[in-house]
């Protein structure tokens, strides 16, 4: 029965639906596009590790870095770590800048990170081919890299690098190995990237004495702010920082940031959740006003029916069964056009979407409850009209 | 069958009281035909809307089959008026977008009877209307129209049939057929009650009951030519 008013009104019944079809598509593209960004954002991160806590010279206050030129962490700050914390797994000193490489008649700028043995465990690097250098390595001040997937494809043409001979800065460096592949990111390239010892580096390439981080790895990630404590006093101690005096150095680690960035790509999908939201309310509100028009529109028709024995409940059902009915084929709609918009997104913008059955399942019930919600008041209005009244109505 | 006792309606019109039935009582046997008659303003729509329980009296009684109506709240009148009336009406008040099966069925599936399709096309039948069953109202004749009209008014098997001027919007001819389906729905038992200012309408009837100023004025039972064998 109210299925056939919305037949005789099919281009009516269409645009009350469209309302709800771009809502419920813009709820679920947008979501879609905010979990993607959401999940994309923390696995690249969780690709640097979890559990890794980082050194880093100069002061955080409240958010911000004030660093600077910041020279106060030393190798020894390392070693030292390294000795007396304990419920660590590894602890690997950085200095890291972006050099002239050649190998051949091929160059590239590429950024060489003096590190520690033990900085391809921590930064979950694999390696591809030959080895990582080791202790007595670093210790020797050897000249030794191990390269970066990016770098093996740019300088030697997907070749094996190991043997090579690759000139940084214009001195010879043997390549002992090479990383696998851990993509890029939009801001940075981890592939493009060469590792030495860090010994090398500080003393050979970039002449400092300094160290730009220390990453610590915990054992256990329970433990993290335990360690961090802990090497907070180590380093003040090793600094002679008297008590009440600001630290010269701060001890962040990765799960803050992807906590963080998972707050803030949360916050992201609620705005983005938001303003489709709205636009589903607009068009529930099209179906009330549509509605509404249609009560006035068949006043006469609730008169016959009234008289003929429908109660209260029947006309207000067949009210609301109309507007859900629209409310439900425009969230039917949606949801595909939904769809078919985060995938368009995904495969244009590049982006990773993610349409989760919850969303759908979100928008769908969000659909169907604001058919309900504005379709109560005309079902309810046709529901308490005079019978008396409404058959008179012409 | 219907027992009226002094009963009274007041329409709140702003700060006026408009008393458009005063005291009117009455009795009506099951199987009487009976007409209303009044000039416009006499109160015999209201007497109808009343009687057809579509509206409830601001004083007296009214019983319907040992209910009493005033009693009953906007549901139980929805009730009432689904089995125990059935109603014509001069403009026939089809549901334009529905066949004139579909009509018929309403009231059928708004009182939760089994089997409405074949009681439907019954009723159908019985105003030999069967061949235009899947016809809209708009292609329907009007005479067609207030056949399907009374199909709809009997398909629940009333106690009363309510007809209010239902030859009014067609001519002579038509409106004589339509009193002979009337005339014969009463010899098989049915109560009706017609309101109209047409007195050779109301000839029809058996008794009239004429109204003027909402009261009752005359209530005479027409023995005579006019009345069907």
């Amino acid at each position: 029965m109210a299925m056939r008013s919305l037949a005789a009104n099919k281009l009516r019944t269409f645009l009350t639906a469209l309302g709800i079809i771009i809502g419920v598509a813009s709820v679920i593209s947008m979501i879609s596009i905010g979990e993607g960004a959401r999940s994309q954002t923390l696995t690249t991160i969780a690709k640097f590790g979890t559990n890794i806590i980082t050194v880093k010279p100069g002061q955080k206050k409240n958010r911000h870095v004030r660093s600077g030129k910041v020279e106060t962490l030393t190798l020894e700050d390392a070693y030292a770590i390294d000795k007396h914390i304990r419920r660590i797994t590894g602890v690997a000193a950085q200095v890291y800048q972006s050099k002239q490489l050649k190998y051949g008649n091929k160059n590239s700028n590429s950024l060489v990170r003096g590190v520690g043995p033990a900085y391809a465990r921590l930064a979950n690097f694999k390696i591809d081919r030959g080895r990582f250098f080791s202790e007595q390595e670093v210790k020797s001040f050897r000249k030794v890299a191990v390269v970066g997937a990016t770098v093996v494809k740019n300088l030697f043409q997907d070749a094996d690098p190991v043997g090579k001979i690759l000139k940084v800065e214009g001195n010879n460096y043997v390549v002992i190995g090479s990383t696998e592949p851990k993509g890029a990111l939009s801001w940075f390239d981890p592939d493009d990237q060469i590792f030495v010892p860090v010994s090398t580096a500080q003393k050979r390439i970039f002449g400092m004495d300094h160290v730009e981080a220390i990453d610590v790895q915990a054992k256990n990630i329970e433990d993290i702010e335990a360690i961090k404590k802990d090497v907070k006093q180590l380093i003040r101690e090793r600094h002679n920082i008297p008590l009440g005096k600001d630290s010269d150095f701060f001890v962040q680690n990765s799960s803050e940031w992807l906590n963080s960035w998972g707050d803030a790509a949360k916050t992201f999908t609620y705005l983005l959740g938001g303003i489709a939201a709205i636009s589903l309310m607009v068009g529930g509100i099209g179906i009330m006003n549509i509605m509404l028009v249609s009560v006035t529109e068949r006043t006469r028709e609730i008169g016959i029916r009234k008289a003929i024995g429908a109660k209260r409940k029947e006309i207000l059902q067949q009210f609301l069964i109309e507007s859900v009915f629209i409310s439900f084929l425009g969230g039917g709609v949606g949801i595909g056009l939904g769809i078919i918009i985060s995938k368009t997104v995904s495969k244009i913008g590049g982006w990773d979407t993610i349409v989760s059955f919850q969303t759908i399942l979100l928008a769908f019930g969000f659909s169907v409850a604001i058919g309900v919600f504005f379709g109560f008041y005309p079902a309810n209005k046709a529901a308490k009209l005079n019978p008396i009244e409404a058959l008179r109505y012409e | 069958m219907i027992q009226v006792e002094q009963l009274g309606k007041i329409y709140q019109l702003g700060r006026h009281e408009l008393a458009a039935l005063r005291d009117v009582s009455f009795e009506i046997e099951s199987g009487e035909y009976v007409a209303v008659m009044g000039p416009s303003g006499s109160g015999k729509s209201t007497l109808m809307n009343l009687l057809g329980c579509l509206d409830l009296p601001t004083s007296g009684k009214y019983r319907l089959e040992s209910t009493d109506v005033q009693d009953l709240n906007q549901d139980q009148l929805a009730g009432v008026r689904n089995k125990r009336i059935g109603f014509v009406f001069q403009n026939f008040n089809l549901l334009p977008r529905a066949t004139a099966l579909e009509n018929i069925e309403l009231p059928l599936l708004y009182g939760r009877v089994p089997n409405p399709r074949e009681i439907a096309l019954d009723a159908l039948d019985k105003v030999g209307l069967a061949d235009r069953a899947k016809h809209r109202p708009n292609e329907l004749s009007g005479g067609e129209r207030q056949r399907a009209a009374i199909a709809r008014a009997l398909v629940n098997k009333p106690a009363i049939i309510l007809a209010d001027e239902p030859t009014g919007n067609l001519d002579s001819k038509t409106g004589e057929e339509i009193m002979g389906i009337f005339s014969d729905l009463n010899r098989d038992g049915t109560t009706l009650i017609l309101v109209t200012h047409d007195p050779i309408i109301a000839g029809h009837a058996r008794r009239t009951l004429k109204m003027q100023d909402g009261l009752l004025v005359d209530d005479s039972a027409v023995v005579g030519e006019n009345a069907p064998c």
